[in-house]
């Protein structure tokens, strides 16, 4: 079967889900919010799932791996499959945070803890948000991730149900941050999983997020998540994605954020398992003086494929983008970074950096870097680096020859390489129980 | 600033000064493009049976393909049927000295500042002009001839030494390589060849001179550049065009092959005519040109001036086969008013111990785009591969729009890549610097832009290096003194 005829057969698949997706949602069908999922249903079966030929995913053949019949059985949703036990262990140790668990994309009362005293803050789940507050949440919903781009987000969007909901008032400054477990339960086959975050953060407020998608089991599942960010003046806001699937897990996550004037975000996105994942990060910087910084980290090994997609479009004067993005490359892994900084005609001023630095640890794995450069104005600085290499010899040779060993050398070596990203990690309990996970497989 | 505004203006409204028509009578084909034209061409050469078989095949390969998009440049749609695919300077007989040239014709060359007459020649530089898509006159044969260089036209390589072409042509851009070269493989009429024997360091430059002179035509030459193993040729290129409202179609195919220890350097000053300040006619630049190092420690180095053409879409390539072999690309490219460029290179590691150096400067001005677009590619086997890329932009004005698209693939864990790039306009400080030091504003650009370009401009062999900086000038005028 050729590829193409491959992903038209998929698309007919996702397509004749949705029709029993829209029966079971029994009537709730007339909303405005059911209007928009038709919308990006259609625009999903005009632009079609990716093929070699796209050249957004040209160095990604995600179509392929989609070639496993993953369903999107609302029937079952919202019954939760994993018990509290089980979740508990996968729970980050010490971490005060506000926790949130989805199972299968499906927000879960009883294993999600939220308890919160502060005023001006709102943490629950999408779904009851939506009915609770159709219009504000309308007001954001699918307004900043485009589904007439990409067909993922489109997908998502049609078959959007349930997430996080996270909303900050104005001049609040939340007192922990805000964890969200994506669970996929792999032990039954197949799950099409496809979460849905909406985060607005208030004017001269500050708050975190964390998202961390694991998978339970071997079956093999599908993560679709979108997660739109919209950052009022002055915001603040810290956005660390954790990505700890199993081996048959794919993964496409779209972050989508929105920003006005002076306000902040920060985002570290690192990748440790998973088959293969694909990250967008897409940053609009609509106002002066905002500023984004992007730091990301991938370790891969065996059959892995990261791809890290950024884009940062700067709309208007003064404004900066910061991004750094690590790897190191093992087993017959394969790595891709495709960078685009975009500058609008009338954004003078804008300072915008980027860099991607790679390690090849061995013969089979491999690297595809993009950093693109699109500059419409003159008054700018700009810049890009890419990278790749293996260890350095002579750093080798001088830890070597103070008695370290050849495994602890490299170790060391890349350790230290990765830390630049790890340091970005605020939190400190967080920032420890990655520390713990990058070490454990360094060591290996 | 309103000297700045100023600078800017008088910058946009430069013109192209080698703009003007010869009137020189010339023999053409009808309008458009089909298996009789092509026919056609091939008996106005009189070529061989292999010749013309090879052109079809093209062709008909052509016909099955669709024009790229993918380039960041826009473009009326070409009309492929409303283009004459030869046009020769009509001469009867082959001049068998100077003096049979058509006087008006040496004129053309003489305005262009290349003198055909050798007796007049100080500066020892071969040259093989080539108008309207036909060579015209190949000076210093002879000398050539003595250390085994072969230095000709392409229909006369095709005529005198039909087993080097039958064996080289195609074997670096094959003929269903892109839309482009394909068309150029089914008409191209003409072009330049160059052998250099073994072990042969050939004395003096070698160069070809390339003008569009007649109206709607499009200018379709082929180079066939080899070199035998533990040779060395330098060979420079030029091109000019009158000024026509209409925009013309120039394809061109280059192709280098190097053997062992072999090095060519291949210089361009492409100056074709960019169309006037309102973005009105132009040359349209669709080239292919690709180099094989097809034996250990051979090196291929691409140097190019690219300040003309309304759209240019190329991509000198490397491909680097054998192990330590070297590429190189050093690249100025100019852009003004409504010019658009979209140009790099791919350098291809498949050998061991591989090194390639990338180095582009683009300047955009006016309304102009100007892109980079290229791709490192390290094979699995490409062991130790090395590669440096550093692509700078500098823009002038608001209105236009500089562009990097670096493609990088590594599937080998000991090559080094390194890429940077950087895009910025001139310093308000570095500016000041001059000012402050009493030198005026306009040589103070004029500094800071040929300062940015040197890395470049010193690949240049010297006679070039002037008329390169020459046409920096010239495209800037304003704002370069």
């Amino acid at each position: 079967m050729s590829l193409t005829s491959n992903s038209i057969d998929l698309k007919q698949g996702f397509i004749r889900q949705f029709e029993l997706f829209e029966k079971a949602l029994n009537g709730k069908s007339l909303t405005d919010f059911h209007q928009t999922r038709k919308k990006a249903l259609k625009a999903f079966e005009g632009l079609g799932l990716p093929d070699r030929k796209t050249e957004n995913y040209k160095y990604t053949p995600i179509t392929r791996s989609l070639n496993k019949k993953f369903r999107f059985d609302y029937e079952s949703l919202g019954k939760p499959t994993i018990s509290k036990e089980v979740v508990d262990k996968l729970l980050i140790k010490d971490l005060d945070a506000y926790n949130i668990v989805l199972i299968n994309g499906q927000y879960s009362k009883e294993l999600s803890s939220v308890d919160i005293e502060l005023s001006g803050l709102e943490i629950r789940d999408f779904k009851s948000a939506y009915e609770a507050q159709p219009d504000l949440v309308g007001t954001y919903f699918a307004k900043y991730a485009n589904f007439n781009e990409d067909p993922f987000t489109a997908l998502n969007t049609a078959f959007s149900l349930d997430g996080t909901f996270m909303k900050v008032a104005d001049n609040v400054v939340v007192d922990k941050p805000v964890m969200v477990y994506a669970i996929a339960d792999a032990n039954a086959a197949n799950w099409a999983v496809q979460p849905r975050n909406l985060v607005i953060v208030g004017k001269n407020s500050q708050a975190s997020i964390i998202e961390n998608y694991i998978s339970l089991g071997n079956e093999p599942t599908f993560t679709n998540a979108v997660s739109e960010i919209v950052l009022d003046e002055n915001a603040y806001f810290d956005y660390y994605k954790l990505e700890m699937q199993g081996e048959n897990a794919y993964h496409v996550g779209n972050t989508q954020v929105y920003q006005v004037r002076s306000s902040t975000f920060n985002a570290t996105t690192i990748s440790l398992t998973g088959s293969l994942i694909r990250n967008n990060l897409n940053v609009v910087l609509d106002d002066e003086h905002c500023e984004a910084n992007m730091n990301g980290l991938y370790l891969l090994d065996d059959h892995q494929h990261v791809d890290n997609q950024t884009v940062v479009d700067h709309k208007k004067p003064n404004s900066l983008s910061n991004e750094l993005y690590k790897g190191i490359l093992g087993g017959s892994s394969t790595g891709v970074f495709n960078g685009r900084i975009y500058v609008r005609p009338n954004a003078q001023k804008t300072n915008a950096f980027q860099s991607n630095k790679n390690i090849l640890l061995t013969d089979e794995a491999s690297i595809n870097a993009k950093p693109q450069l699109e500059i419409w104005a003159d008054d700018v600085k700009c810049s890009h680096g890419a990278t790749t290499g293996q260890l350095d010899e002579e750093q080798l040779f001088y830890l070597r020859s103070r008695g370290i060993g050849q495994q602890e050398a490299r170790s060391l070596l890349l350790y230290a390489f990765a830390m630049d990203a790890l340091e970005k990690v605020k939190i400190d309990v967080l920032r420890e129980y990655i520390d713990h996970h990058i070490n454990t497989r360094l060591n290996k | 600033m309103s000297k700045d505004t100023e600078i800017l203006e008088e910058l946009n409204s430069s013109e192209y000064k080698y703009g003007f028509e010869s009137n020189i009578e010339a023999e053409s084909a009808p309008k458009g493009l089909d298996e009789n034209i092509i026919r056609f061409i091939s008996r106005k050469k009189n070529e061989p049976q292999w010749m013309l078989e090879w052109r079809l095949k093209a062709y008909r390969h052509w016909l099955t393909l669709e024009e790229p998009t993918w380039p960041n440049v826009k473009y009326p749609k070409i009309d492929y049927q409303n283009i004459i695919y030869y046009s020769a300077p009509k001469q009867k007989v082959s001049p068998k000295s100077l003096d049979e040239v058509d006087p008006e014709l040496r004129e053309t060359f003489e305005k262009l500042g290349i003198s055909l007459d050798e007796q007049k020649r100080l500066t020892g530089v071969a040259v093989d002009a080539v108008m309207d898509s036909v060579s015209v006159a190949t000076t210093f044969k002879d000398k050539l001839a003595k250390l085994g260089i072969i230095f000709c036209s392409f229909s006369e390589a095709v005529q005198e030494h039909p087993e080097l072409v039958k064996k080289y042509i195609g074997s670096v851009v094959p003929v269903n390589d892109n839309y482009f070269s394909a068309l150029n493989s089914a008409v191209f009429s003409d072009g330049s060849f160059c052998y250099i024997p073994k072990g042969v360091k050939c004395p003096m430059e070698l160069s070809t001179y390339f003008r569009i002179n007649a109206a709607n035509t499009g200018q379709f030459e082929r180079t066939l550049i080899i070199a035998e193993a533990g040779s060395y040729v330098s060979y420079l290129e030029g091109c000019t065009a009158p000024m026509r409202d209409e925009n013309q179609l120039h394809a061109a195919v280059v192709e280098i092959y190097a053997a062992e220890n072999a090095e060519v350097k291949y210089s361009t000053v492409q100056n074709w005519y960019p169309g006037d300040k309102d973005g009105k006619g132009g040359i349209y630049n669709f080239v292919t040109k690709r180099g094989i190092c097809a034996g250990d420690h051979a090196k291929i180095s691409w140097t190019q001036v690219e300040t003309g053409s309304a759209v240019t879409w190329k991509y000198p390539s490397c491909i680097l086969k054998g192990d330590y072999s070297v590429g190189e690309f050093y690249s100025v490219a100019v852009t003004n008013n409504w010019q658009q460029a979209d140009t790099g290179t791919k350098m291809i590691h498949l050998g061991k111990n591989t090194r390639s150096r990338i180095v582009s400067k683009g300047v955009s001005a006016g309304h102009s785009q100007n892109s980079y677009r290229g791709l490192v590619k390290v094979n699995k086997r490409a062991r130790n591969a090395r590669n440096y890329s550093q692509c700078d932009s500098l823009l002038m004005g608001d209105k236009c729009g500089a562009h990097t698209f670096p493609y990088i693939e590594t599937a080998n864990p000991s090559a080094q890549i390194e890429h940077e790039a950087t895009t910025s306009k001139i310093g308000e400080d570095q500016i000041f610097y001059c000012l402050q030091r009493g030198i005026d504003e306009e040589s103070a650009v004029a500094l800071i832009v040929n300062g940015y370009c040197k890395e470049v401009l010193n690949q240049l062999p010297m006679e070039f290096a002037v008329e390169a900086q020459k046409l920096l000038a010239l495209t800037l005028e304003g704002s370069v003194g």
